[in-house]
Formats: C-alpha cells, structure tokens, sequence
C-alpha cells in the first residue's frame, strides 16, 4: 500500500456550556439564514442549532443537527457533570423520533447542520451571533489517508460479518446487493 | 402578506370559554403599530370608563410587540395592557424574556381576555390549536413552580409560560405576572388575571416571521450588535455605573451598591443612611450575591445579561433582575443582602411587585410604631431583630397574600389600605403616584426634567419614561463636549446645546435651567422614545432607557420599514407615537384623570418653586396639545386623526362643543416650601 496522504480541515465548534446565557441568538440566526430568501423568515423551529435548556437546573446545552436517526436508543444514559444531571439526550445531535428537534416542523424532514457553507465567512453565523462567546469556532488540519484506510474499514467489517454468517451467505448478499444498484 | 406581525389575534371569553382566531386590521398597524400602540387602540374601543377593573367586561391583553420574533436584537417584550384596580387607569406593565416571540412563532401578535371562568383555568396555545384546560391542579402554587408543572405535564420544556402566583390569584393590588425570569409588575395586572380565574397562559409556536426587506433588515441588526459591542468596550465615564453600560441595570452583576444603598431612602421610603456602605457590608454583599448566583441570562436574541439565576441553600431556584435585589433588604430596615434575595424567591412565588410589596410592609409597620394600627392587627407577628424587620416582613407578606387579618386591607397597596384604616394613616401612604408605590427617592432639589416625568408619566414608573438625556449635568464644559461629541442619537443637534450648556452651579443650573421651554422638549423626546419602544416590543435597556443606545429615532423607522414593510420616517414614528400616547392619554382622561392627579410623591422634594411647577405643567400640556387641564384638545386629537375621541369628549361633556373649555386656575396641589 502506498500510503496518498491528503490535507483535510476540520471545522470545529467548541461549545462552553458553561458561558451560555440561553438567549437563543444561535438559533435565531441559523433559522433566518437558512431561509428562502436568506434572511426573510425566522423561526428557531427550523434552526439547525437549538438550546436545550432547563434554566430552573442551570442546564443550558447548544446542540447542532447531526445525522438522521430512523430509531430511537434502546437505552438512555445519564450523565452528572458538576453535581448536574444531563439526559444523553442533552448532547445528542440526531434528528431522532424520541424527540421533536432538528426536524422541518411542516415537513418533518431532518435538519442537519452545514456549518452555514453558502456564507462567505468561515466561521458558521452562530458563533459569529454568540456574543458570550460559548459558541466559538476553531479549524485544524489533519493529514489522512485515502482509500487505503477505509478498504481496511471494510474489510474487517466484513470480517466480522463472515465470522457470523460464513463467506457464502455474505457474498450472496454482495451479490444481490450488487444487482440491485 | 404581513410583515414581522402575524395578523391574528386571539379572541378568548373566558365566561363561555369562546375561542376565536381574529384577522386585524393593517391599517391599524400603520396609526398605531402594534403592542402598547394597538393595545391602547383596542381598550379604548372596547372598555368604556365605567367598566371596573375587577368586571368581566375589563379586558386583559398580552400584546407581542411589532418586532417580537424578527432578528431584531432585544425585542422581546410582552406588553400586558388592562385596567388597574390600583390606580383605576390604563395599565401597561411589560416584562422580556421569552413570551412574546413564541406567541409570534405560534402565530398571533396579541391574546385578548374578556370576561370571567367560572374555575380557575389555563390557557394553552400550541399554533392553531388553542384550549382552555382546568388548573384545579394548579390553584396555590408558585408562579415559578406553575410554570414548570405546566411543562411537565405537557413534556415540553420548550413551552413558554407566563403565571401568576397566589397574590394574582387572591387579587392583591400590586400582584404580577411571572414569566420565569421576568415580571409584569406594575399596576397590579396579575390581580385582573387573577380576577378572570385565569392561572396561566402556555404558548408554543413553530411557524415562521417574515420580514419584508431580509437584507436590509438583516444589516441593521448587525449595525446594533455592532454598536452594543463598541459600547460594552466604551462605558460612559462621568456617570453612576448602572448608566454607564446597557441592559437594564446591571444589579446582578455589579456589587458596589454605595450609589443605591446611600441615596435612596429605606423603611417606608423615609430614612437617607449616608454612610451605610462600608468595607464590612461590602464584603458580605459580594458574598451573598456570589454564592447564590449560578449564572448570568438573557432573554430572548439579546447578548446582553441582565437577570442571574439564585439559587439560596434550602429554597427552590429563581431568577431575578434589577433593583428588587435591594428593595426588600431596605424596606426591612436590614443590613443584609441575603434576606433581600432569600424573602424576593417567596415574593416571586407568590407573584407581587418587587416594588410596591416592601413599601407596603414598611407602611404597615410605621402604622402599628404610630399607634394607627395595634398589636392586635398582627397577632403572632415575630418581633424586630438585631436585623432590622426580616421577620416580621415575611410574616407580613404571607398575611398580605393570603389576605388574612390586616392583610387583606393591606393588599390592596397603600393607598387604598390608608384611606380604609383612616386616623391619620393617608399621611403614611406618602410615597406615591397616581396611587401606586414609587421608587424610595427623596430629592434636595427640583430637576425640572424629572419633576415633569413624574407628574404626567403613564407608566407611573420613572425607569419607564427616563433616559437618552443625562440626569444631571457633567462638572466641568470640556466634560460636556466630550459627551456629546458622538452623541448621534439625538434627534436635532439643539439637544447637544442644552446639554452643553447646562451647568452644576449659577445661571445655568437647576430648577430653572434647563429652561421650561428645553425641559418640555427632552420629556417629550424621553417619553417618545419609551413609547416606540412600547410598541415595537424593544427592551428600554437597549434603547431609552439609556444615554447612546443602539436604537434610536433614526434607525428604528427602517426598521420598520424593512422589518413591517411599513414605509416610515423619522416623522411619521413620531406621529404614530404621539397618535397612542395620546390615546392612552384619553383613556385615562375619560377615566377621570385630570390635572390635580398630576404631581410628585408628597416629600418627594425638599424644596418647592410652586410658580416654576405651575408654568412647567402648563408649558407642558400646550406642548403636548393638551389643554390645561391635562385634556387633549379638538385640534390636537383632529391633528392625530383620533376625532373619534373628541366626539366621545364632547358627547360625555369633558369637552365642550366648538370651543376648549376655557382654562382653569391650576389645580396643583402644591405645598407651602
């Protein structure tokens, strides 16, 4: 294996629960920028960020959009930070049927955060609109491998697949797979 | 399309428990924009002076403003308009947080409550659903602890929710409305709710606000945020520190409270303690705030952090802004910080003015020191201790509350409760406007601006009409001209004059500079700015109530413009501005208000110029297109487009027919210096 290295930048937002005041103006912004025309609506319904906040608690959690879950977790944890008890939930980023967040409240369809890629700027427009600064962004690179890396991915998932069902079973369902695309 | 107002009211009689969803009229948006503005619009239609506070043809409205819901920085006001059974006028008490934008998002700009609900309910708003649900449940409870059992049942934390404790419920005069981390205190709103059997309104919202221009719009948003950067970065020197910075006044954070404590009075507004402020009550202040705040917050799309969350050792967790930090500890007589903040959870749980309760407490216990009121009226009461009242002051507010005993005299505030108890006890209830508990200031000196907000402010609040223009002069010229050097607010440069020109001592100085001429022309500024705001649903900490806001009169016409897709200049706000204002004005006319009502708490000034007062009032009132009775005259109303109102002046005899009544002596009741 030769090893093409590539240069990605990961984008960051580092959230400082702690700084939160629970004014919401990520969620403002994001939903006013997203819309169509840009800056025409807002409803911090449609926002790809949202505070979940429990001020009686102190609980105050901004969330991005993440990837779409079709099901719920099967069990929930909790976690104490600080003497505070979180739900898992509170730092989840799915779009998920357990609760009501990062769906179009119209459509239902999941929402799921860009790091606002269609504004010129580059830091996303929650942060910019955080002014206590418990949204903050941050960039590095790293170097990754291609290709190479996830063929390894796939075959030791694989692997495992042959180990449960056996090799036959696994290349009948590649096949048909195969077909089907 | 509508702009920035959804155009739905909601129409909820709570006698037949009748749900109507009403479109407005935009028209009305353009004469009176919206919150206060529309509010004084529909309670002057529709609540006739012989309606009383507590009937069920009052009317009690929770208004979003204008702007409530658009990115606008800060506007997020809830304004609550009814008929005060305190002072029997149109009350329009306000409160921020997070209230009025979701009822925006829900789809409505405004809620109208008439009549009466045979058991006490709450009212639940989730976009077009809307129901009317029993709150047996909910009867006793805490504001707060209503709030939070409504979510509950609901499973929703983000429902929005504005209560009232048990003091709306028992319908004491100076009960609120709580909305978690903000009040509508004033004026005893929460005792009309209360009086409607109406607990609490729950609104969750998920549609959209439109804006008419986004780019525009979106670009003065960021020109405020922008400037609220610069002046977080650029305090103005020369003047106390709450002035200093923007929001309402920063008392959650800043711990030097030697301007408060040492200048204004305590107990029953009487006592000045010029030396209270010491290293020793420093510290322990700064203790108490430190270990019990868990946080700074906002509300809604605002950086600012005005309120903190409390959290006393042993009691449940609140939230509290401003000046009620102080006024239970001063009230009490007590040196400590920790009774004011520890006695404020209990006085938010039951929902009361943070304002008017202590000074009601503190009258009742110069009562009973005066021999007005006896041991009798307070069986069990804990007696005084090495800290002041502590005691004695949540025993009295739990009897006030509950209406047990003396208690239910003295909630009706203390107006009300003197004239009832009589024997002398009016001289007690000495600090008031209008009938309502005012701030504890004692002044040496007569601020002709601040004597004029006094006498005709409708808010009866002098936080609620003050701003923009410094409250005194700065020492020296060279001050002067550094302040108004980047003062752009101004609405003419002539204002930057009379502020130059003003000086601490000899010619220039007050009561009779600025000239009565000048003074009328920065009250009006003053209270102008207040009333957009009002109606725009804008915080006054981050426009008038302060000097060099990020609003102003020449940005929020295009805001208007961009944001409601109402044209509008600098010219036409200020029309549309004095339009309400003079409406709320004939409300209260045709209540009775009326010149004498129109002056100063009694002791409110040490030194009296009853012939400068007299020509201020008159100067004033002509000014303001009022004759000189307080009343709005024909050609001043026919100006507004509001002959409506003259035709009902004129059918009730309060005006007379083709002519003003002519001009009375001054009814001020003024007293010998």
């Amino acid at each position: 294996m030769t090893g093409n290295k590539k240069t990605k930048i990961i984008k960051n937002i580092k959230i400082d629960i702690n700084k939160c005041n629970g004014c919401r103006a990520c969620e403002m912004i994001c939903s006013a920028f997203h819309a169509a025309p840009q800056y025409s609506g807002n409803n911090p319904a449609r926002s790809r960020i949202r505070v979940i906040h429990y001020p009686l608690k102190d609980i105050y959690v901004p969330v991005y959009a993440g990837e779409y879950a079709e099901a719920e977790c099967m069990g929930r944890d909790k976690y104490v930070i600080d003497g505070k008890e979180y739900d898992e939930c509170a730092f989840c980023r799915a779009s998920c049927p357990s609760r009501d967040l990062f769906k179009e409240p119209d459509s239902g369809l999941p929402l799921k955060c860009d790091m606002c890629e269609d504004h010129p700027d580059k830091e996303p427009l929650c942060v910019q609109w955080c002014y206590v600064d418990a949204l903050t962004y941050e960039e590095r690179e790293e170097e990754v491998d291609e290709e190479e890396v996830k063929l390894e991915d796939v075959e030791i998932g694989l692997e495992s697949m042959v180990d449960k069902y056996g090799l036959e079973q696994v290349m009948d369902v590649v096949a048909r797979m195969s077909q089907k695309e | 399309m509508r702009y920035a107002e959804t155009g739905f009211n909601l129409e909820v009689d709570l006698t037949r428990g009748n749900i109507e969803r009403v479109e407005t009229d935009p028209r009305d948006t353009e004469l009176y924009l919206g919150g206060l503005g529309t509010n004084a619009k529909i309670l002057w239609d529709r609540v006739p002076p012989e309606v009383e506070p507590f009937s069920p043809d009052n009317l009690l409205i929770f208004a979003a403003g204008l702007l409530c819901g658009t990115p606008a920085t800060g506007c997020n006001r809830t304004i609550v308009s009814t008929i005060s059974p305190q002072t029997r006028l149109m009350a329009f008490s306000m409160m921020g947080g997070f209230w009025a934008p979701e009822l925006k998002y829900a789809g409505y700009d405004k809620v109208i409550f008439r009549g009466k609900s045979p058991n006490l309910v709450y009212l639940l708003i989730n976009n077009d659903k809307v129901e009317i649900r029993d709150a047996a449940h909910l009867q006793g409870k805490g504001a707060i602890e209503t709030a939070e059992l409504i979510r509950q049942e609901l499973n929703d934390p983000k429902v929005q929710v504005a209560a009232i404790g048990l003091a709306g419920e028992n319908r004491i005069n100076f009960a609120s409305i709580e909305q978690g981390r903000s009040s509508a205190s004033r004026g005893g709103i929460g005792a009309v709710m209360g009086d409607k059997r109406l607990k609490a309104i729950a609104v969750r919202g998920t549609k959209d606000i439109n804006v008419a221009r986004p780019a525009e719009f979106i670009e003065l948003c960021k020109d405020v945020l922008n400037y609220i950067k610069f002046r977080e970065e650029n305090p103005i020197p020369g003047v106390i520190p709450i002035l200093a910075v923007l929001g309402s006044p920063q008392e959650m954070k800043i711990h030097d409270e030697k301007w408060h404590t040492e200048n204004f009075v305590w107990g029953n507004a009487r006592l000045r303690r010029k030396d209270f402020w010491n290293d020793d009550i420093a510290k322990q202040w700064y203790d108490s705030m430190e270990s019990f705040r868990k946080r700074f917050i906002s509300c809604y799309n605002c950086p600012l952090e005005c309120g903190a969350t409390l959290a006393p050792p042993g009691q449940p967790t609140y939230m509290m802004k401003c000046f009620t930090k102080l006024t239970y500890s001063m009230g009490a007589m007590s040196d400590s910080l920790e009774f004011g903040l520890r006695i404020a959870q209990r006085a938010t749980e039951y929902g009361v003015d943070g304002y008017s309760a202590p000074q009601v407490m503190a009258f009742a216990l110069e009562l009973l020191e005066a021999g007005i009121l006896t041991e009798k009226d307070f069986p069990e009461m804990p007696d005084d201790n090495a800290h002041g009242s502590e005691e004695r002051f949540y025993y009295l507010l739990d009897i006030i509350v509950r209406r047990e005993g003396i208690g239910d005299v003295l909630a009706n505030g203390t107006y009300w409760a003197a004239k009832e108890i009589g024997n002398g006890a009016e001289e007690y209830a000495h600090n008031n406007i209008k009938k309502i508990e005012q701030l504890p200031l004692k002044l040496g000196w007569l601020n002709p601006i601040y004597f004029l907000m006094y006498c005709t402010g409708a808010k009866v609040n002098i936080t609620q009409i003050e701003g923009q223009f410094p409250q005194a002069p700065f020492p020296k010229r060279e001050h002067r001209e550094k302040f108004v050097k980047d003062w752009f607010q101004v609405p003419d440069d002539r204002f930057k004059q009379y502020f130059l020109d003003w000086e601490p001592r000899g010619e220039n100085s007050m009561p009779y500079y600025p000239t009565v001429e000048m003074t009328c022309d920065i009250v009006d500024w003053m209270e102008k700015m207040h009333y957009i705001d009002d109606a725009l649903g804008l915080c006054a900490g981050l426009s008038s109530f302060h000097l060099k806001p990020p609003y102003h009169i020449h940005n929020m016409p295009k805001f208007i413009s961009a944001g409601a897709g109402i044209e509008m200049d600098e010219d036409k706000l200020s029309k549309a501005a004095k339009r309400y204002r003079t409406l709320v004005r004939a409300v209260n006319i045709r209540r009775g208000m009326r010149r004498k009502d129109e002056k100063p708490p009694e002791d409110h000034l040490k030194k009296r110029f009853p012939e400068l007062e007299k020509e201020l009032l008159d100067t004033y009132y002509k000014f303001k297109g009022w004759n000189n009775e307080g009343i709005p005259t024909k050609e001043s109303l026919h100006e507004l487009g509001l002959d409506y109102v003259s035709q009902d002046f004129i059918q009730r005899g309060i005006l007379a027919d083709g002519e003003e009544i002519p001009a009375k002596e001054a009814l001020l009741e003024i007293e010998p210096a």
